[in-house]
């Protein structure tokens, strides 16, 4: 096994975007039968990574092997022609088309010139069934659960006659049973000599199906290792960068001034799909920390909260009262606003000025007829452009042409400017620069001396433990433990993460 | 204040376009039209083929302002032909058949506009149909309730007050460039000053992060519409004043090509966001001044069609996100 | 297994259905369509005596054979996720084309040949500006109607009538046993319906219409499929031009006035969504039928106002719109 030729290989691949190097020299290697786990969080380079592999980009520098010869697909479609296929977390096949066709698609059996409707039947039975999956292949795929969509996505890989097979996030939204038979699957399409890269954030799954673990941090691979010889902990050590000298070592640096016990906002039960019971309670003055890996349940609790998604079952409450949140324009009139994770699809409004984005909470709680004067505005934006060290030429420059840290400053200024009483922050400094990432750090510090209570959600551990004095983490949707105080440290919220001393 | 100087620079330049080409058309009319720009008393009635324009110009500018606005929510509203008739129709019959007084003909006009504007609202905002769809219907039924108002004959009246609609002069200036430009008075004035625009625009531009923000996106969205309805119902009145008469076949018809054209020449964003009601304006403006242009040199009007269509190119052309990146490459 | 929330509730009762052999979600529109024409008819059947009779049947294909032949192009432009706004004007085109060149002393074949070339090459034309510069497709085709219209126009704004004999006998033929134009229609219904459903180019329009990149990612050559798509839609404009032609004996400009109104709304109440991925050629047939039992039935229930037919069609399209966006759940929230 040590000495098998690499089926892919890739060489000192490089990706810089304007500010970024996405890709810095990562090296990546599958071998032949293997299922091979690609970890890391947000920004770490794993999709541009993927990307590079299977020709959704052109690297900068850098080459990929497939089978010791040099390939440079242009497309993914190219790509998969090469004999790399890759099935995405959202499926990306035809909806509205039927199973089998979604299968065969270009590539129908035809007699005189025509499909042969009844051969491709035959043909996508035959391959569903070569995945163990029994489903009506005349059903159109967008009826089938996700899972047998994922299998469809895998088996038209297959029928391609694919080498290498990437799997990315194929298990975020598949319950136990579809992972299992999706693992099934997997295991015996490696045993027949295919190349699988497995992207997940679910630890557990990386023990349970993949033989070896390649773990990337800031643009390049920082481990290559045997997921045998690697425990839990040290994997999310990996991820997240901490030594585990440092993760044993790293106490809170300071002890904070304890935050009152008045509670400003408390959730209890909080439920929707997979994510939930949850309970928790935002302290005035306080900072709670969501910790948690990517698909853990962070992001689904603050939308619940703040009423961006309406909650299944539970309440929030508000000074003690229950409070409808949804739509979330209910939850601002209460006091809560959320800063999304995904700042370019649901908070930046990109068409209109620096100062317009910060006026609009502002305005939509105050209702269309009563304006708040352009020089009010102007006002308001300049103050936050100051405070927040907003870098524009000018309030009224278009909030898309910022970079993206001044994009986040600027949502944070809408919000700050709508003073509400308790301020979810969904990832605020991901994708920004260390700058920019230590002011956001230290104004929520700020937020907390004036009484707001605050929900603070990172990948970052050290973070999450530089400004919060409690955390509450997740896993798997439902929460594994709470810290507080003095207990809040970098290795006490890595141990909940990666869920050690319960079943490994 | 610099900052003042840029944001009235921004406004004006979406309405760019529009502008130049509205001043293209006025220099090639300075130099190839004698006559073009004359302007004569006569009667106390302001007259010249500038004030021609202005007037012809006025139904589409009604239209183009609505349009605006919708196209601006990330829609298109297919049915302010349709709605012209309807609202054509509303008024003549009730003058002509029913003796209201015309100034009830004029509300029952507009609440019939009003109405057909929340119809499309609530298929787009409340029940989340596609915008081309959902005023697909009215653009298909719409006439068709005109006619059976009309009882499928051309409606004829003759009503001092309906008349003046569009044949009238205040101050020596004709009516139709009055109400059109008190249409965009109100028109600036609603969604300027207030916080209307904004909203709008918010929700054009990103209707996701608009209703985290707590903008209330489907009252956005309504109101957009039945504002529309209500500036297309106005229209359906002039051209009903200026035939003396509701003819619920051909009024309007295929105005809301027009009026889109219009709006998209102006400014406003096809895939919505920002957009520029004064620019809508200077568009309609435009289409008119090229209509009157080509007729002043005796182009035949069929002409005028094809030239329509290569102005719709060059718009959708010179808006494509595309074509300036493929220039930008060269 | 975890209860996921909304749609799959939806499709799973309606899969139950299937599962008892009743129905799958896909054939609900199409159900729907074919339900309410069966109902049309036999309400027609039962009220009016003598509606049973060939010559009903007759008049109902021959007046709607153009409609139809425009409704087969849309079907497909429709399934893409696009739309063409072109069609009627591209109906008056075709049709003043062939009688100024008939006029001018061509022969009727070679002035069909030009005027069908004509119409595929515009409907090519526009695809491949929608495709290549990623403009909507209702401005494009709404170029291309200003320009056919203008066009037509500029040929000839009266109506030309067509001498010739060979275009006398064929037209002649339209009041016989077997109309040309029901011929081209129903040639062209089966042809489209056999495209649709066993070629590999009708695959690739659902999936386009089922989303460009998915498709994109199945290796579907998005700008092929497009800029056929668009030319046929032409292509069948272009015969509904020389349907009109034989229909009326002569060429006229204005031909096919809002005729791209009545194929949208026949196609939508085809059971074909706007929305694009889905529909079927045996659905927009109905659709045609549909239109024509209504047109046959509304004078003989004493109902003599046309406007009552766009009434009715806006209803029914209503009733479409809203159906298809109940099967569509509620998305996003």
């Amino acid at each position: 096994m040590v000495d098998a030729l690499p089926l892919l290989e890739a060489r000192g691949l490089v990706k810089v975007y304007p500010g970024v190097r996405a890709l810095d020299g990562a090296d990546f290697t599958l071998r032949a039968g293997e299922v091979h786990a690609l970890m890391g969080e947000n920004g770490a380079g794993k999709s541009t990574l993927i990307k590079a592999l299977t020709g959704a980009l052109a690297p900068d520098a850098g080459e990929v092997r497939l089978g010791g010869r040099v390939i440079r697909p242009r497309s993914p479609v190219e790509a998969q022609r090469l004999g790399i296929s890759t099935v995405y977390q959202e499926v990306n096949l035809a909806p509205n088309l039927s199973l089998a066709e979604n299968l065969l698609l270009g590539r129908q059996p035809r007699r005189l010139g025509l499909i042969d409707r009844r051969a491709v039947r035959r043909r996508a039975e035959a391959i569903m069934a070569g995945l163990g999956v029994r489903a009506d292949v005349g059903r159109p795929l967008g009826s089938l659960p996700i899972a047998v969509q994922q299998m469809a996505a895998i088996g038209r890989a297959l029928d391609l006659d694919a080498r290498v097979l990437v799997l990315d996030e194929p298990t975020s939204s598949l319950d136990a049973e579809e992972t299992a038979r999706l693992f099934g699957a997997v295991r015996s399409l490696a045993a027949r000599g295919m190349g699988v890269v497995f992207i997940t954030h679910f630890i557990g799954q990386v023990y349970e199906v993949c033989a070896r673990v390649t773990v990337m941090r800031g643009g390049r691979v920082v481990a290559v290792r045997d997921a045998g010889g690697l425990p839990r902990l040290e994997l999310v050590a990996l991820m997240l960068g901490v030594s585990m000298e440092e993760a044993r070592a790293i106490e809170r640096a300071h002890a904070r001034a304890g935050s009152s016990a008045e509670v400003a906002l408390r959730a209890r039960g909080l439920r929707r799909g997979r994510v939930g019971p949850i309970d928790l309670d935002l302290r005035r003055g306080g900072a709670l920390g969501l910790a948690g890996l990517l698909g853990s349940g962070r992001t689904e609790t603050a939308r619940m909260i703040a009423g961006a998604d309406r909650h299944e079952s539970g309440r929030v409450e508000i000074d003690g009262r229950s409070v409808p949140t949804s739509p979330p324009r209910r939850a601002i009139a209460a006091g809560v606003a959320l800063c999304p994770e995904d700042r370019k699809a649901e908070a930046i409004v990109p068409g209109l000025s620096v100062r317009e984005n910060i006026a609009l909470a502002v305005q939509a709680r105050q209702g269309w007829w009563r304006p708040i004067g352009r020089r009010a505005q102007r006002n308001l934006a300049e103050r936050f452009v100051r405070s927040l060290r907003i870098a524009t030429p000018g309030v009224e420059k278009p909030a898309g042409e910022l970079s993206g840290g001044n994009q986040q400053k600027v949502v944070l200024a809408r919000w700050l400017a709508a003073e509400p009483r308790v301020l979810l922050l969904d990832e605020p400094t991901r994708g920004i620069d260390v700058g920019a990432k230590a002011e956001i750090e230290r104004l929520v510090g700020d937020l907390c001396a004036r009484g707001v209570a605050v929900l603070f959600i990172s990948s970052e551990v050290e973070e999450v433990g530089r400004v919060c004095d409690r955390v509450l983490v997740l896993r798997d949707g439902r929460a594994a433990g709470e810290l507080s105080g003095e207990g809040v440290t970098v290795a006490a919220v890595m141990r909940l993460i990666a869920g050690e001393g319960e079943r490994a | 204040m610099r900052d003042s100087a840029r944001a009235a620079v921004r406004a004006i330049g979406r309405a760019a376009p529009a502008a130049a080409a509205v001043g293209l058309l006025l220099a090639f009319n300075a130099a190839f039209t004698p006559g073009f720009f004359d302007l004569a008393v006569a009667d106390g009635r302001l007259a010249g083929s500038l004030v021609d324009v202005v007037n012809r110009g006025a139904v589409v500018a009604l239209l183009a302002l609505g349009m605006a606005l919708v196209i601006a929510t990330g829609g298109v509203d297919l049915s302010v032909g349709a709605v012209m008739a309807i609202a054509g129709a509303t008024a003549a019959t009730l003058v002509a058949q029913h003796g209201a007084s015309p100034w009830a003909a004029i509300a029952g006009a507009l609440a019939v506009g009003a109405a057909a504007g929340a119809f499309n609202g609530a298929l787009v905002a409340g029940a989340g149909v596609q915008p081309i769809v959902a005023t697909l219907v009215l653009m298909v039924a719409g006439r068709g309730a005109a006619q059976l108002l009309t009882g499928g004959q051309i409606v004829t009246f003759n009503d001092p007050v309906l008349n003046f609609i569009d044949g009238g002069f205040v101050a020596g200036v004709p009516m139709p460039v009055l109400i059109a430009a008190g249409a965009l008075a109100l028109g600036l004035a609603l969604t300027r000053g207030t916080a209307l625009g904004l909203f709008v625009e918010a929700t054009g531009d990103n209707e996701r992060a608009a209703r985290l923000a707590g903008v209330r996106v489907r009252a956005v969205k309504a109101a957009a519409y039945v504002l529309c309805g209500v500036a297309a119902s106005v229209a359906g009145l002039l051209a009903a004043s200026d035939i003396r008469a509701a003819d619920a076949n051909n009024a309007g018809l295929y105005l809301e090509l027009d009026a889109i054209l219009a709006a998209v020449l102006g400014g406003t964003a096809l895939r919505g966001g920002r957009f520029s009601l004064v620019g809508a304006v200077l568009g309609a403006l435009f289409i008119q001044g090229l209509t009157t242009t080509l007729y002043l040199h005796d182009v035949s009007p069929n002409a005028t069609l094809a030239v329509k269509a290569g102005a719709v190119l060059a718009v959708c052309l010179a808006v494509s996100e595309r074509v300036r990146a493929w220039v930008g490459r060269k | 297994m975890v209860q996921r929330p909304g749609r799959f509730r939806f499709l799973r009762a309606l899969r139950d259905l299937r599962v008892h052999g009743l129905l799958s979600p896909q054939d609900v529109p199409l159900a729907a369509t074919v339900g309410v024409l069966l109902a049309l008819f036999a309400a027609c059947a039962i009220a009016f005596p003598g509606f049973l009779s060939p010559g009903v049947a007759r008049n109902l294909l021959v007046g709607n054979a153009a409609l139809g032949l425009v409704c087969i192009g849309m079907t497909f432009v429709i399934i893409s996720g696009g739309i063409d706004l072109s069609v009627g004007a591209a109906i008056g085109f075709s049709s003043i084309l062939i009688a100024s060149l008939v006029q001018q002393g061509w022969h009727p074949m070679p002035a069909f040949g030009l005027a069908l070339t004509v119409g595929a090459a515009g409907g090519a034309t526009m695809g491949t500006l929608i495709h290549r510069f990623a403009l909507p497709p209702f401005l494009v085709t709404l170029a291309g109607m200003f320009l056919y219209r203008g066009g037509a126009l500029m040929v000839s704004e009266r109506s030309i009538t067509i001498r010739h004999p060979l275009h006398r006998t064929l037209a002649e033929w339209g009041s016989g046993p077997v109309p040309p134009a029901v011929v081209m229609f129903v040639v062209a219904a089966g042809a489209g319906f056999v495209v649709a459903r066993w070629t590999r180019f009708g695959r690739d329009v659902y999936a386009l219409g089922g989303g460009e990149e998915s498709a994109r990612l199945m290796g579907v050559r998005v700008a092929g499929v497009k800029v056929r798509v668009y030319a046929i839609s032409g292509l069948c404009a272009a015969l509904a031009g020389v349907a009109m032609t034989l229909a009326t004996g002569a060429g006229n400009a204005t031909a096919g006035h809002l005729a791209e109104l009545d194929a949208i709304a026949a196609v939508v109440i085809g059971g074909t969504p706007l929305s694009g991925g889905a529909g079927s050629m045996v659905g927009t047939v109905a659709g045609v039928l549909i239109f024509g039992l209504i047109q046959e039935a509304m004078p003989r229930a004493g109902v003599t106002n046309s406007w009552w037919f766009r009434i009715a069609v806006g209803g029914l399209l209503l009733g479409f719109v809203l159906l298809q966006r109940g099967l569509e759940g509620r998305r996003g929230q």
